[in-house]
């Protein structure tokens, strides 16, 4: 089946179920869509509460007179947040630029060019996708002193885009493989070299680009392990490094605590809530093949 | 100019080299290599004076055989299958079941889709943090729930029990990433051809009865793919274990898996110091594990289509 055939129709389908299961489903979806909403909800709400009423009425909605933003001072005054997010943001947008261009540039090869080491390419570069990269952090961390790049945001870089290149280069070589090939005779006929045909293709699978971003954003964005071994310095901290460090340091102060914990999952789920559809398709598009 | 009668080899296909050098080359120093590198190194042991040598298995004998090593091992590997059983039983059953719900297309099944992988994006240290204030008898969260159903019994600090930590914490990582498994079974569903529901719908059948004929059979392909996901993820797990107990995996060792244990091994903690010749060995100990359960997935999906095919 190619990916072309999976798409659902653009048109609303009819439920495939009677009203009475309908019922039961729309129940069963509402509980779970609360339970898995509400713990992230109930922190966010208490991060805007004064002490005594976060502990006292931890369900009740801010009103005037519990409103206040000491939690959010106290994170202010007292971790480098900020600089954190700096650090996320550039090792994120890093690093996905890095799997975009060389999983596409590998993709493209092992998709257009019959070559003898193509499959035996393909079968190496998948094996990435079972064997965690984690097993080999003891070897990671001595060639990263071996470099002198501990304690740098590129460590966390090369480290995430080894991590990202195997699914990444997988999901597009089967979009790839879907683009016409009369499009890229037709431009090879009109001369064009095929770094310019690589560079006329990459327009035509945006949204298989977007899946793979989509897909590889989240995991990056949310390690801890890579940042607390390889880059652990105050002045390299992740977002989620820096969290933790802070959680820990602060553990009794409810308000810095819970507002600590809103600015980490906030963003995220902003970015979640526009990337949503891409990361659907990556996930479920990767996966099938 | 004589034209040469017939073109002679065609010259080396410089580009191919071109497109795949950066993703072979930075995927093998930063992954292969170094996954290699451990298993060498565990392999190795310090001689007084600092060199190295070769010292063959001797590290996975001590880590098996002696009694500092072998019994918080056995530990992370019994408490890591529980970990992994937890999440097979609930977490996948459940996020079938979801699938299968927002597959009935329902109106408004794209906003429970949303919502229902929302914790999945969070980073494991903010979900391990919530759940533990959600979860600690000092914010009244737990009790102000229970109260009004009339459980107090299960008033507990579930995270602190040595009998409780263990099942408390996959249950919390079942809860984030329950919404895995339930878009690739979404997936799987969704290519479920409207012929086969448009006959199951002729002949009357309920939900109950369109899972069980149509859906289940066709998309076991995806539980076995689910299934060695959760068991390369579960046996690979660190950061949730890390963020709620810390490296010591408390209370009393009961929520160690072999993440904690690899990073305890590698860096040290407390009293112990860091031991990289053990802590490879330990990853190579997870790597077989995690090598052995891929073997053993590829050999059931082998069987099976070669009993397809016949």
């Amino acid at each position: 089946m190619t990916l072309g055939e999976a798409r659902p129709a653009p048109v609303r389908e009819k439920p495939v179920v009677g009203r009475g299961t309908q019922v039961f489903a729309h129940l069963g979806l509402i509980l779970f869509s609360l339970l898995a909403t509400l713990p992230t909800g109930l922190i966010i709400m208490n991060s805007f509460k004064d002490r005594i009423s976060i502990f006292a009425r931890p369900f009740a909605l801010p009103t005037p007179t519990t409103f206040t933003l000491e939690g959010y001072q106290t994170v202010a005054t007292s971790a480098n947040f900020a600089l954190f997010f700096l650090n996320s943001l550039l090792v994120t947008l890093g690093s996905l630029a890095l799997i975009l261009l060389c999983s596409s540039m590998a993709a493209f090869a092992l998709s257009e060019y019959r070559f003898r080491l193509n499959t035996l390419t393909g079968l190496y570069l998948s094996l990435g996708i079972m064997v965690p990269i984690r097993l080999g952090t003891v070897g990671i961390l001595n060639l990263m002193v071996d470099l002198h790049l501990v304690n740098t945001l590129w460590a966390l870089i090369l480290v995430y885009t080894a991590q990202g290149i195997p699914l990444a280069v997988f999901v597009l070589t089967s979009f790839m493989r879907g683009v016409p090939r009369d499009l890229k005779e037709a431009a090879r006929i009109d001369g064009a070299g095929e770094y310019r045909i690589y560079g006329l293709i990459l327009p035509l699978i945006r949204p298989a680009l977007g899946a793979v971003t989509a897909i590889s954003m989240i995991p990056i964005w949310n390690d801890l392990w890579f940042p607390l071994i390889l880059a652990p310095g105050e002045k390299t901290k992740t977002v989620v490094l820096g969290a933790s460090a802070f959680l820990g340091q602060f553990v009794n102060d409810y308000n810095a605590v819970l507002a600590a914990l809103t600015l980490a999952i906030v963003p995220v789920v902003v970015l979640y809530v526009i990337f949503s559809r891409q990361l659907v398709s990556g996930i479920t598009g990767g996966a099938l093949k | 100019m004589l034209q040469p009668p017939r073109r002679a080899r065609r010259p080396f296909p410089w580009h191919i080299v071109v497109f795949l050098a950066p993703a072979v080359l930075i995927y093998t120093a930063v992954m292969i290599y170094p996954i290699l590198a451990s298993l060498w190194l565990s392999l190795q042991t310090q001689v007084e004076g600092g060199a190295e040598r070769f010292a063959g298995l001797a590290n996975y004998r001590r880590l098996l055989g002696s009694e500092l090593y072998a019994q918080p091992l056995w530990n992370a590997v019994r408490n890591n299958l529980v970990f992994f059983a937890i999440h097979m039983l609930v977490q996948n059953p459940v996020g079938l079941l979801l699938a299968v719900l927002l597959s009935f297309r329902l109106r408004g099944a794209a906003l429970y889709r949303t919502l229902l992988f929302t914790p999945t994006v969070l980073s494991v240290v903010i979900i391990g943090f919530a759940w533990k204030l959600i979860l600690n008898p000092a914010w009244g969260v737990q009790r102000g729930l229970l109260e009004p159903l009339g459980l107090q019994a299960l008033d507990q600090p579930w995270l602190g029990l040595p009998g409780s930590a263990l099942p408390t914490l996959s249950l919390i990582s079942v809860w984030q990433n329950i919404g895995i498994p339930m878009l690739l079974f979404l997936a799987a569903l969704v290519r479920i051809p409207d012929e086969l529901y448009e006959a199951a719908r002729l002949d009357g059948a309920g939900g109950w009865r369109i899972f069980r004929s149509i859906q289940l059979p066709l998309i076991l392909p995806t539980v076995g793919i689910v299934s060695v996901l959760t068991f390369v993820g579960n046996f690979n797990a660190f950061d949730l274990i890390y963020s709620v107990q810390g490296a010591l995996a408390g209370p009393n060792f009961a929520s160690d898996i072999l993440g904690t244990l690899f990073y305890r091994t590698f860096f040290g903690y407390q009293l112990q110091s860091g031991d990289e010749y053990m802590g490879a060995a330990v990853a190579g100990v997870m790597l077989g594990i995690i090598l052995t359960g891929l073997l053993l997935y590829l050999a059931a999906v082998q069987r099976r289509l070669t009993e397809v095919e016949l």
